[in-house]
């Protein structure tokens, strides 16, 4: 296990080192820098902000000195937000993105997979088609469509609950219901679908030959085998929803890290382009290592190392 | 332009634009202004208990450092946090500000500011004419590297130390004693005093610089001598702002709190409004003006704003080279009505010149802007033929343009009516905002591109510069050594009569030659909740938050 962890980590180290290469290259690559604007800077002007964010070295000097940089924990200054480094940014951003999403996730979880193992339990019954029917329009339904609804229908004309902002309880309703309205319905057709392939499964025809309760069967044996699916699926979702959603963040004027993937982007902020993208890669190498950890758990078959 | 307009959706279009045009020559307050209105007696009129400001203020700001802020959002927060030495009347005018009165030298070279001697930092130090010397050289410092240090220009020594060629203590800017500040400038330059609304000039507090370096502007850390005080900041969630006590000014600022947030995404803003989260939106969506104006009229105000919408031609290359009648049949093709009634429908008046309505000037028009629609489009078909094309031979052009949805609602308007009216076959191309930057300047491949430029200070010269040949944002590549003679002569020229009379020259010179297509001037569109007063839209959009106050509601 320990030794098993330890070559994971290893081989993580390239495959870091080929996303940190290549979002360098593409950022630098595309049309357009990060000082310009419609108001052109003086030449010298441009020369100096060139030299102060070490733009005018070669390529291969700058990777180095990111690099370096990294290593240290250090992202460097944001080009755009000039007050501010981007360690700062993603301290600030990354806590709000991760109560949100994880409370999303838990919430996605627990009743996702409620909903889909009461649609197995009930194959081609009304509550099957209700529940499959409902999961479908939440794939279907865009963020951007559900969440300003969700804000005019709750905020704007019940009055029960704030737009937007951040302050108490009350202001995480709406966004957290937003993230976690798709992941409900996805999880719940994942877990039917594997449910119902799994109550077919020889050794729970064994069990029920035995006279176990519907309950006991599902708890015990059926549960577990039929999460599979669901927790592959769990890992990079949940890596994608903790570090924040634009939309989400966006219309609910919520500062978590979603807004920075966009802005930074559209404002070819290197630095942050980059802290941002190397965050993401880590969190979702970690949760892949998770995921494998947990499938060792739930089936026995799978042995690590 | 000096009026102050308040206008609401109930007011006719027509008679914005020629409010608006009539306002250009005569100037003085009044017009339709909103009155400061009574508090307590019996107007029924009673202050809240809460003084407290919410406003949507755009995109996340980008600096709270006044020297190194380029973007509108940033110079908002500053506006309120840093006084200047010159502050804006709601009108726009220039009123004392940190200093209370000023004189200029006859040869209009010299300035000498007297500075009040109650102003005071929020950390109760006083307000030194040093502490203008040191920001004013900061502003011009290469190390700084700000965007706007042209703004310094007219300043001796200024172009040079950002150059690098001079240290900044040379700039010629020095403090007379503490409370007198004595400003050089290199040639006579009618709009200094303009100038100095923006944020490069304000001063700071050297030692808090110095001591915490680029964290200065951290709250807790930034020392303003403004009507309000830093209290927090999260990025990309809200600015909050709270009286400044040392202020000298203090007595008469009625608001307790100012809360900034940015709202990037313009209908999620506007729900936030509706939902009583903010007193004032930073913009109104297009899409939702028609909903707007049946259920919130009251609440929407919409005045002229600074700034110009226009197509520039590519005149290095075919088809616009030395195609004057080709330009001329492509402008007169356009009508400006559709486009600001029926695709923007704000406002937005249409445009036959360049210059929006400032102050000290009036605005020139093409000759063809008294025409009728029909008569242009006479004309336009005219031309065109002239220019050699016909309809077998229909010219092929393409207009570019950066992803937004009304520059592609009026560049599909503008193709279709090319199309009627001409036959021109137009492709519309959209690109991402930098790129499109780059793509214009190269000036390699674009035929007509879209542009708009809001003016950097209330006067006429911050358009006119544009389309000098050696400047940086001549995308079209107008080269006429006429017009940059009628420019330079005006940057210099102290008689202001004198002066708006060679700016008009200009721009009757550059509408002559039509290295652009005018297309209409912007508005500034607010919605403002009916408790919230002192709001008065003028001309650049600026707001001394000190002069709002909140009725009970």
């Amino acid at each position: 296990m320990l030794a098993y962890s330890f070559r994971r980590l290893l081989g993580a180290i390239p495959t870091l080192l080929i996303l940190i290469a290549f979002a360098f290259l593409m950022i630098r690559a595309a049309p357009g820098g990060p000082f310009d604007t419609e108001r052109k800077l003086l030449p010298e002007i441009e020369a100096n902000l060139r030299t102060a964010y070490h733009l005018d070295e070669p390529l291969y000097r700058q990777f180095g000195r990111y690099l370096y940089g990294l290593a240290h924990f250090d992202f460097g200054p944001s080009f755009q937000y000039r007050d501010y480094t981007v360690t700062e940014l993603i301290e600030t951003g990354f806590p709000v993105s991760l109560k949100l999403g994880g409370l999303a996730m838990l919430l996605a979880l627990v009743v996702g997979v409620a909903a889909g193992c009461l649609a197995a339990l009930n194959q081609n019954s009304r509550v099957d088609y209700g529940v499959m029917a409902l999961s479908m329009t939440g794939i279907s339904i865009p963020n951007f469509v559900m969440a300003p609804l969700l804000v005019l229908v709750f905020a704007v004309y019940l009055h029960w609950l704030p737009a937007g902002g951040l302050g108490d309880a009350s202001n995480l309703v709406l966004p957290v219901a937003a993230l976690a309205l798709p992941q409900i319905a996805y999880l719940a057709r994942l877990t039917r679908a594997s449910m119902i392939e799994v109550l077919r499964s020889n050794f729970i025809r064994t069990a029920r030959a035995q006279g176990l309760s519907t309950t006991q069967i599902v708890l015990r044996h059926a549960l577990k085998p039929a999460l599979l699916p669901v927790v592959s699926y769990l890992g990079p979702a949940t890596a994608a929803v903790i570090t924040g959603s634009v939309v989400v963040e966006q219309i609910f004027g919520v500062p978590g890290l979603g807004r920075f993937f966009v802005t930074a982007a559209l404002n070819r902020d290197y630095t942050l382009v980059m802290g941002v993208v190397v965050f993401y890669g880590v969190l979702i190498i970690a949760f892949n290592f998770l995921v494998d950890l947990a499938y060792a758990w739930l089936d026995p078959k799978v042995k690590l190392g | 332009m000096q009026q102050r307009l308040r206008w609401t959706a109930g007011a006719a279009l027509g008679a914005l634009a020629a409010a608006a045009l009539a306002g250009c020559g005569g100037g003085g307050g009044g017009g339709a202004a909103q009155a400061r209105e009574p508090i307590g007696g019996a107007t029924g009129n009673e202050l809240a208990e809460a003084q407290v400001l919410r406003l949507g203020n755009g995109a996340e700001i980008q600096t709270l450092d006044p020297q190194r802020g380029q973007d509108i959002p940033s110079s908002n927060v500053a506006r309120d946090v840093f006084e200047g030495l010159v502050n804006e009347a709601p009108n726009g005018d220039p009123v004392p500000g940190a200093a209370e009165s000023w004189t200029v030298s006859d040869d209009g070279k010299t300035y000498e500011f007297k500075l009040r001697r109650d102003a005071r930092w929020s950390n109760g130090d006083p307000v030194t004419a040093d502490d203008f010397v040191y920001g004013l050289r900061r502003g011009a410092d290469p190390a700084t590297a700000s965007a706007y240090s042209f703004i310094l220009s007219p300043i001796v020594n200024a172009d040079e130390i950002t150059a690098g060629h001079l240290p900044p203590k040379e700039l010629g800017v020095r403090a007379l004693d503490d409370y007198t500040l004595e400003i050089k400038l290199k040639n006579p330059t009618p709009y200094f005093i303009v100038l100095l609304a923006h944020s490069i000039t304000y001063p700071l507090h050297r030692a808090t610089v110095e001591k915490y370096g680029v964290e200065f502007t951290r709250p807790g850390n930034l020392v303003g001598n403004g009507a309000f005080v830093l209290a927090d900041w999260v990025v990309q969630s809200h600015i909050k702002l709270v009286r400044n006590p040392y202020y000298w000014d203090n007595a008469s600022n009625k608001l307790d709190e100012v809360w900034y947030y940015p709202t990037e995404n313009q209908s999620a803003e506007l729900k936030r409004y509706r939902a009583g989260e903010l007193d004032q939106t930073y913009w109104v969506p297009t899409a939702e003006l028609d909903w707007i104006r049946k259920n919130l009229p009251a609440e929407l105000l919409i005045a002229p704003y600074l700034a110009t919408y226009y197509y520039g031609f590519n005149l290095t290359r075919p088809p616009f080279k030395d195609n004057l009648n080709l330009r001329r049949a492509l402008t007169l093709a356009v009508n400006r009505e559709v486009i600001t009634k029926q695709v923007l429908g704000a406002g937005q008046i249409p445009a036959f010149g360049f210059v929006p309505p400032v102050i000290h000037y009036t605005g020139q028009q093409m000759p063809e802007a008294a025409w009728t629609q029909e008569q242009r489009e006479a004309e336009a078909k005219r031309l065109y033929a002239a220019a050699g094309y016909s309809a077998e031979h229909p010219l092929q052009t393409e207009i570019i343009y950066n992803t937004e949805d009304d520059h592609r609602r009026i560049a599909v308007a503008i193709a279709a009516m090319w199309k009627q009216v001409l036959g021109v076959e137009t492709a519309i191309t959209q690109q991402e905002w930098k790129v499109f930057l780059d793509t214009r300047n190269q000036r390699r491949d674009t035929q007509v591109y879209r542009n708009g430029w809001t003016g950097d200070y209330n006067d006429a010269f911050t358009f006119a510069e544009l389309y000098r040949s050696n400047a940086g944002l001549n995308d079209s590549g107008y080269d006429n050594p006429e017009y940059d003679r009628l420019v330079t002569a005006a940057q210099s020229e102290l008689d202001l009569d004198k002066r708006a009379e060679l700016l008009q020259q200009a721009e009757k010179t550059l509408l002559a030659d039509l290295p652009i297509l005018p297309l209409y001037f912007y508005v500034s569109t607010r919605m403002t909740k009916p408790w919230v007063k002192g709001y008065y839209p003028n001309i650049m959009d600026h707001q001394l938050h000190k002069n709002f106050y909140v009725l009970r509601h």
